[in-house]
C-alpha cells in the first residue's frame, strides 16, 4: 500500500466513524440510562458505565401487569393490521401489476401524503357511531391505512419484476387465474412478501398518533403506554429508559438483522405510512 | 372464485381476437377486495373530512351546516397562521439538514470497506426505532441540569442551553432530532443513486487529475440530482406531517413555540373536539402539501430548462 492510500483508507474510516457514532452513541446512552439507579442518573458529571448495573429497572417494568396488557394489544394491532394487509394486498399489487393499471398508485400516493390525523377524524366519528370504541378493533382497522398502501406499493414493483413466461405457461396448460397466482406467481414472490411484511409491521409497531385518539386504558399499545408513562413518571428516568428500550428492541434486533430487505423495501417505495 | 369468468368490455374484445389476447382483465378480482378496504379507510374518511370541514360539528352538539365559515375563520385565527410559520421553519431545516449529511454518507457507504452491511444496519436505527421511544431518551438528553447534551457543551467550553424548555431553540433542538432520525433514509435514496452512476466519467476525471471536492461537484451531484430531488420531496411531506417527536417532547410547546400545523390540529380536533373546524385544518394542511410539492416540482423544472438553457 503506498502512503497515499493509507491514508484514504484512514480518512475513509474517521468518516464512517463521524456518520455512524451519532447513532450508535445514543442507542449506548439509552441503554446506560436504562441500566442506571436514579443516583447515577442524575449524577453530574454524567456517568456513561455505573458501578451497579440496575437490572431492575427492567424487571420492574416487565413485571407490572399492565405492561403485559400492552405488549399483547401491541401484538395483536400490528398482527392484524399486517395479516389483513396482505391479505388484501398482496393479490391487488398482483392485479395492479398484471393490469398495469398505473394510475391507481395515485390512491396510494394520497394516502402516502394525508396527515394521519385527518383519517382520525371521521374514522373517530365512525367507531364511535359503531360503538367500537373500548376495543382493539378500531386501531386494527386504522393501522391498515399505514400497511395496506405499504404492502401493495411493495409488491406492485414486486410483480413488474417477475417474469411472465411461468404464468403464460401455466394459463396455456389451463390453469385458471386464481390457480396461477397461488401456485406460480406467489411462491416466486416470497423475497418481496417478506419486504412488504417487515416494514409493515415497524411502522404498525412504530405508529403512535392513532393509538393517542383511539386506545382507552386497557387498549393502549406500547407506544401510548410508554407515551403515558413520561407524563406520571417524568423523575424516574431509569426505568422509562428501560421501557422505552423493551418497546423499540424487536423493532432495532429486526432492522439489524433484516437490514438488507429494509434497505431494497425503502428505497423501492420510500414507503413510511402515517 | 367465479367472478375470475365475469366478462367486462375488454374480455368481449378478446372474444373476437383469441390468439392475440392472452390476457382478458379478469384480473379485478384480485384488486377488489383491497379497494374495498382503500374505500372505506382511505377515500371515504376523505369525503366524510370534506363534508365535516362544512358543517358546525363539536362532539355532543348537534351539527348545522355552515358552507365555508371554518374555513374563513381560519384566515383570521392568529395561532394557526402561527403554526404555518413554526411548520414552515421546521420543514425547510428538515429538509435541507438531512439532504447535506445524507448526502456525505452516502457517499461514504458507496465506498467499499469491512463490516459494510452492519455499519448501515446501525446507521438505518435511528429511522426505524419507535419515535416516542427515541424522543423519550432524547427528552433526557436535552435536560437542562442532568442531560448529556449539556455536559458534552461544556467540554468544548459552550455554556449550558435550555434546548426544548426554550422558545428560541425549542425549533432547531427539534430538528436536531428530525435530522438524527431521517437523514439514513435520504443517505439510502442516494445511495440507490450512486449505485446507478456509469463509472467512465470518474476514470476520465481521476486522468484529468481532479480533486475529490471537483469530482463530487461537478460529476456527482448533477448525476444524483434527480434522486436528491426525490429525496427532497418525501423528506419535505414528512418533515411537515411531523408529529410523533414534537408531541412526545415539547406538545408544541413551551407556550405554542413548537405548535405546528398538525399538533394544532390534534388540539382542535382531539382536545377540545371541534370537529368542523378541525377537518377545515386537515383540508387546508393536506392542500398546503400539496401546493409545497408543486412549488418543488416547479422549482426542478425551472433549473432543468436553465441548465438546458446553459448548454449543460
Amino acid at each position: 500500500m503506498t502512503p497515499k492510500q493509507i491514508v484514504g483508507k484512514i480518512s475513509l474510516w474517521f468518516a464512517v466513524l463521524v456518520i455512524v457514532s451519532p447513532a450508535i452513541l445514543f442507542f449506548l446512552w439509552m441503554l446506560s440510562l436504562s441500566l442506571k439507579f436514579e443516583v447515577d442518573n442524575a449524577a453530574y458529571p454524567p456517568v456513561f458505565i455505573p458501578e451497579h448495573f440496575a437490572w431492575k429497572n427492567y424487571v420492574d417494568v416487565l413485571a407490572s401487569n399492565r405492561f403485559v396488557t400492552y405488549f399483547f394489544n401491541s401484538l395483536i394491532v400490528t398482527g392484524g393490521a399486517t395479516t389483513l394487509a396482505l391479505i388484501v394486498g398482496v393479490p391487488a399489487g398482483y392485479g395492479i401489476a398484471r393490469m398495469a393499471a398505473h394510475k391507481s398508485a395515485i390512491v396510494i400516493l394520497i394516502a402516502r401524503i394525508t396527515p394521519g390525523l385527518s383519517y382520525l377524524i371521521p374514522l373517530f366519528l365512525l367507531f364511535q357511531w359503531l360503538g367500537l370504541l373500548g376495543t382493539l378493533v378500531p386501531q386494527i382497522i386504522i393501522h391498515l391505512v399505514v400497511t395496506v398502501p405499504i404492502v401493495i406499493w411493495i409488491m406492485i414493483g414486486y410483480f413488474e419484476t417477475t417474469p411472465l413466461e411461468l404464468e403464460e405457461a401455466a394459463l396455456i396448460d389451463g390453469a385458471t387465474r386464481w390457480q396461477v397466482f397461488r401456485h406460480v406467481a406467489l411462491p416466486i414472490a416470497k423475497p418481496g412478501i417478506a419486504v412488504a411484511f417487515i416494514l409493515a409491521v415497524i411502522f404498525s409497531w412504530n405508529n403512535f398518533v392513532f393509538g393517542i385518539v383511539l386506545a382507552g386504558r386497557e387498549t393502549r399499545t406500547l407506544p401510548v403506554a410508554v407515551y403515558n408513562m413520561i407524563s406520571f413518571d417524568q423523575l424516574s428516568w431509569g426505568p422509562l429508559a428501560a421501557a422505552a428500550l423493551i418497546v423499540t428492541l424487536p423493532v432495532l434486533l429486526l432492522t439489524v438483522f433484516a437490514q438488507r430487505q429494509i434497505v431494497a423495501g425503502l428505497t423501492a417505495g420510500a414507503v413510511k405510512g402515517g | 372464485m367465479s367472478a375470475l369468468t365475469q366478462s367486462t368490455p375488454r374480455a368481449a374484445q378478446s372474444d373476437a381476437a383469441p390468439e392475440k389476447e392472452l390476457r382478458p382483465p379478469s384480473y379485478w378480482p384480485f384488486v377488489v377486495p383491497a379497494l374495498v378496504v382503500v374505500l372505506a379507510i382511505i377515500i371515504f374518511p376523505w369525503v366524510f373530512t370534506i363534508w365535516m370541514s362544512l358543517n358546525e360539528w363539536k362532539v355532543g352538539s348537534p351539527t348545522t351546516f355552515v358552507g365555508f365559515s371554518n374555513y374563513l375563520r381560519l384566515t383570521g385565527d392568529p395561532r394557526f397562521i402561527e403554526a404555518i410559520g413554526h411548520t414552515l421553519v421546521y420543514t425547510v431545516l428538515s429538509v435541507v439538514l438531512p439532504l447535506v449529511f445524507g448526502t456525505f454518507a452516502a457517499v461514504v457507504f458507496h465506498q467499499k470497506f469491512a463490516g459494510r452491511g452492519f455499519l448501515r444496519g446501525i446507521f438505518i436505527m435511528p429511522m426505524m426505532a419507535t419515535p416516542v421511544a427515541i424522543a423519550l431518551v432524547w427528552t433526557m438528553m436535552f435536560h437542562p441540569q442532568l442531560g448529556v447534551l449539556n455536559y458534552l457543551l461544556s467540554l468544548v467550553g459552550i455554556p449550558a442551553q435550555l434546548w426544548v424548555f426554550h422558545p428560541a431553540t425549542v425549533i432547531p433542538s427539534l430538528v436536531l432530532v428530525e435530522t438524527w432520525q431521517w437523514t439514513p433514509l435520504v443517505m439510502l435514496i442516494v445511495l440507490g443513486g450512486l449505485a446507478a452512476i456509469p463509472t467512465e466519467p470518474y476514470e476520465s476525471a481521476q486522468i484529468d487529475g481532479a480533486s475529490l471536492w471537483q469530482v463530487f461537484r461537478f460529476i456527482t451531484l448533477p448525476l444524483i440530482m434527480p434522486f436528491l430531488f426525490i429525496a427532497g420531496m418525501i423528506r419535505m411531506i414528512d418533515a411537515v406531517k411531523s408529529f410523533d417527536v414534537i408531541f412526545a417532547i415539547t406538545q408544541g410547546g413551551p407556550g405554542s413555540a413548537s405548535e405546528t400545523i398538525n399538533l394544532y390540529l390534534y388540539s382542535v380536533a382531539f382536545v377540545y373536539y371541534d370537529l368542523g373546524y378541525g377537518s377545515a385544518i386537515a383540508v387546508v394542511f393536506f392542500l398546503l402539501i400539496v401546493l409545497l410539492a408543486a412549488v418543488m416540482l416547479y422549482a426542478r423544472q425551472r433549473m432543468l430548462w436553465t441548465e438546458i438553457a446553459r448548454g449543460a
